[in-house]
């Protein structure tokens, strides 16, 4: 992975881009920041009465500690073997798929009720898998939403209607 | 004092043994033999799914189910990884090591018989442990202050984060990450809305459903899909008559199995240590005692008896802390404190005064679930080995449509299936940046505690953050977290040459 370049400092900054650390410190670094900062909104209060911003300050500051400690060891440590962020094979239609599943659960919940919610969203993401095709995606869909309909409406009494049109 | 325990062990059969608490015990442990088998679903993830269900029935039968769940899983994994040597739960993955060289000798159904065995005794020793010595830690900790309770939470917290899985610093930020989203929401005092964002769906606070499926459920689906391969079940083919152990068999297991036991009792004491950490240990003292360590790994009746049995004393043990000082050590204690909490009960050491018809239920729980699994697992292994073949393409959508009816249901608002899918995304990603999620749980759940206990002490001490060095008991808690944190610190400087030796198999098998 290491490239010969003719300046040195380069080289160790495009080595620490590589690194799974360098993102993992950075996020945290910026996440606890962020907490810090926005707790400063709320009244802090002093230690003897803390209002409703000390207790965020506190963490804020701590995971801005933490964030930089694991920074550290990114610079400090050499580059590893798998320092790969992506897994090697990348499931981008089985991650869409997965999240797609959900995120249609709630449209078709909110318009057309249960029934067509559970459907499509086993559907969806059914479809994620390689070896699944329309049709053994949509036989699963059925043979989810019949009896899980049944469970949740009939059984259960989720307050959820069957089918709806919510226009 | 054995009298009494007795005397509330009577009380508690009475209430495990209601017909409506057996039959949520028996549905507990049946789902968790059942989720144990599957490769690809874990018990967290089937807690979670199945969280939002208790909220209609009573508190005992919620717990008792949850935890059925918890060790029912225990039973289904081992089969898994004796079997088809797939380390699915990670403390069976030691289990491999033996068990499936046994199985290639066609000696696969006696590793599965041992493993029952040595299973019962394990979690027989764990429930005794819990009988004798909550009500005597309960007794210690009802004499906590504010102060002592902060600094005890303070030590589960880090001992949570930093003795899992992965990089110890990486643990305490996930913990931080988990501390914070406990804050969202009313603050308790002032009312004051914090990190809501001005949505008014986030006032009373992020679901804790939602947390749990997102991280265990949705970022789970996104790091397997694709990824299992086929099941080869080219070994499952046991009978029930293949069960039984030789006599020779047995004989060297005993020792094993009792050695296992003390190992996984001892470590259930130590918050973060859980059954995974148990069961390693107990393999390498097997391995190292043994008069023939070389045998190691290529079917000792031994290599499996042990671990089994550390395994399940410590998930017994896990009970302990969790219900007697309301700390858990790891993320699925958390979830059933959290079911705790929804139903409605302040969880610490004066749970088992105020509801002792949970805990002695929940202990006799799991002396009639432990029955019922050997129960289940004896005549019903051929069914489970057929369990083994259900190919992840039809779990994991079927899974989602629960995930998302079930967070659903918590509210009846969809917001919440929002909340999770968004999390189950930031999830996936800290997965990928090598953080390891349950500790958020665990933070989660602590943190509004925490935060008023902290500001507790904070006033009766008028301001003095030195208050917690001052009182001894509470000093005696941060010493502790200061030798954690030293230590964890020398062993990244020079790690221990021991560990190495014996663990290389072990940590290619648990990744």
């Amino acid at each position: 992975m290491i490239k010969k370049s003719p300046w040195e400092g380069y080289a160790l900054l495009e080595n620490l881009l590589h690194k799974r650390d360098f993102y993992a410190g950075s996020l945290m670094t910026l996440l606890g920041a962020g907490v810090t900062l926005n707790s400063l909104s709320y009244n802090t209060g002093t230690l003897m009465h803390m209002g409703p911003g000390m207790f965020p300050f506190i963490l804020g500051c701590t995971l801005t500690f933490i964030g930089v400690l694991i920074f550290g060891t990114a610079v400090l440590t050499p580059l590893g073997e798998d320092e790969r962020i992506l897994p090697v094979n990348k499931e981008w239609l089985g991650w869409f798929c997965i999240l797609a599943g959900p995120i249609l659960f709630i449209i078709m919940g909110h318009y057309f009720g249960m029934a067509a919610a559970t459907f499509s969203c086993v559907f969806v993401s059914a479809l994620g898998d390689r070896q699944s095709t329309w049709l053994s995606s949509a036989v699963l869909a059925l043979c989810i939403t019949v009896p899980g309909c049944l469970l949740f409406s009939y059984v259960l009494q989720l307050p959820f209607p069957l089918f709806r049109w919510g226009f | 004092m054995i009298a009494t325990a007795l005397q509330d062990l009577w009380y508690g059969f009475g209430v495990a043994l209601e017909p409506h608490n057996l039959m949520w015990c028996f549905i507990g442990v049946l789902v968790g033999n059942m989720v144990g088998v599957l490769p690809g679903m874990g018990p967290l993830a089937t807690i979670s799914i199945l969280l939002p269900l208790t909220f209609g029935i009573k508190p005992v039968g919620a717990i008792l189910m949850l935890s059925g769940v918890f060790y029912g899983a225990q039973y289904g994994g081992a089969i898994c990884s004796i079997l088809l040597n797939l380390p699915c739960h990670p403390p069976h993955a030691v289990t491999c090591l033996d068990g499936f060289p046994l199985t290639k000798q066609g000696r696969g159904g006696a590793a599965l018989g041992i493993t029952v065995i040595s299973s019962f005794v394990g979690a027989s020793w764990g429930i005794t442990e819990m009988i004798f010595l909550s009500p005597i830690l309960v007794t210690v900790a009802l004499k906590f202050g504010p102060a002592e309770i902060c600094s005890l939470m303070l030590l589960g917290l880090l001992a949570g984060s930093t003795l899992a899985r992965g990089s110890p610093l990486k643990g305490v930020a996930m913990t931080i990450c988990g501390l914070l989203l406990g804050i969202v929401g009313s603050d308790i005092e002032t009312g004051t809305p914090r990190f809501t964002f001005g949505i008014p769906n986030l006032f009373d606070g992020v679901e804790i459903v939602a947390i749990a499926l997102g991280l265990f459920g949705i970022a789970e689906f996104m790091k397997s899909v694709n990824q299992l391969s086929e099941v080869d079940t080219k070994y499952t083919n046991v009978k029930f008559k293949d069960l039984r152990p030789t006599k020779d068999e047995l004989r060297r297991s005993w020792g094993a199995m009792f050695r296992g036991t003390i190992i996984g009792s001892l470590c259930a004491l130590i918050p973060g240590t859980g059954p995974t950490i148990a069961s390693f240990i107990s393999y390498a003292t097997e391995k190292k005692i043994s008069k023939t360590p070389e045998k190691f790994g290529t079917g000792m009746i031994e290599g499996v008896a042990c671990p089994e049995a550390s395994t399940h004393s410590s998930v017994q043990g896990d009970f302990i802390p969790t219900m007697s000082l309301g700390i858990p050590g790891d993320a699925v204690m958390a979830l059933i404190l959290g079911a705790l909490m929804i139903q409605g009960i302040v969880p610490g050491p004066q749970l088992i005064s105020e509801h002792p018809d949970i805990f002695w239920g929940l202990v006799a729980s799991f002396w009639i679930g432990n029955i019922m699994l050997v129960v289940l697992n004896v005549p019903m292994i051929g069914l489970w080995v057929k369990l083994l073949t259900i190919p992840y393409r039809y779990l994991y959508p079927s899974a989602l449509f629960f995930v998302c009816i079930g967070v659903y249901s918590t509210n009846n608002d969809m917001f919440q299936v929002g909340e999770t899918i968004v999390i189950g995304l930031i999830g996936y990603m800290l997965l990928l940046l090598d953080f390891h999620p349950a500790p958020v749980l665990l933070g989660f759940v602590l943190g509004p505690r925490f935060e008023e206990n902290f500001r507790r002490a904070m006033l009766i001490s008028r301001g003095d953050i030195l208050v917690f060095v001052k009182h001894p008991i509470s000093a005696f808690f941060v010493a502790l977290c200061v030798i954690l944190i030293l230590a964890q610190i020398y062993v990244r400087l020079r790690p221990p040459k021991v560990l190495e030796e014996n663990m290389p198999a072990v940590g290619e098998l648990v990744d």
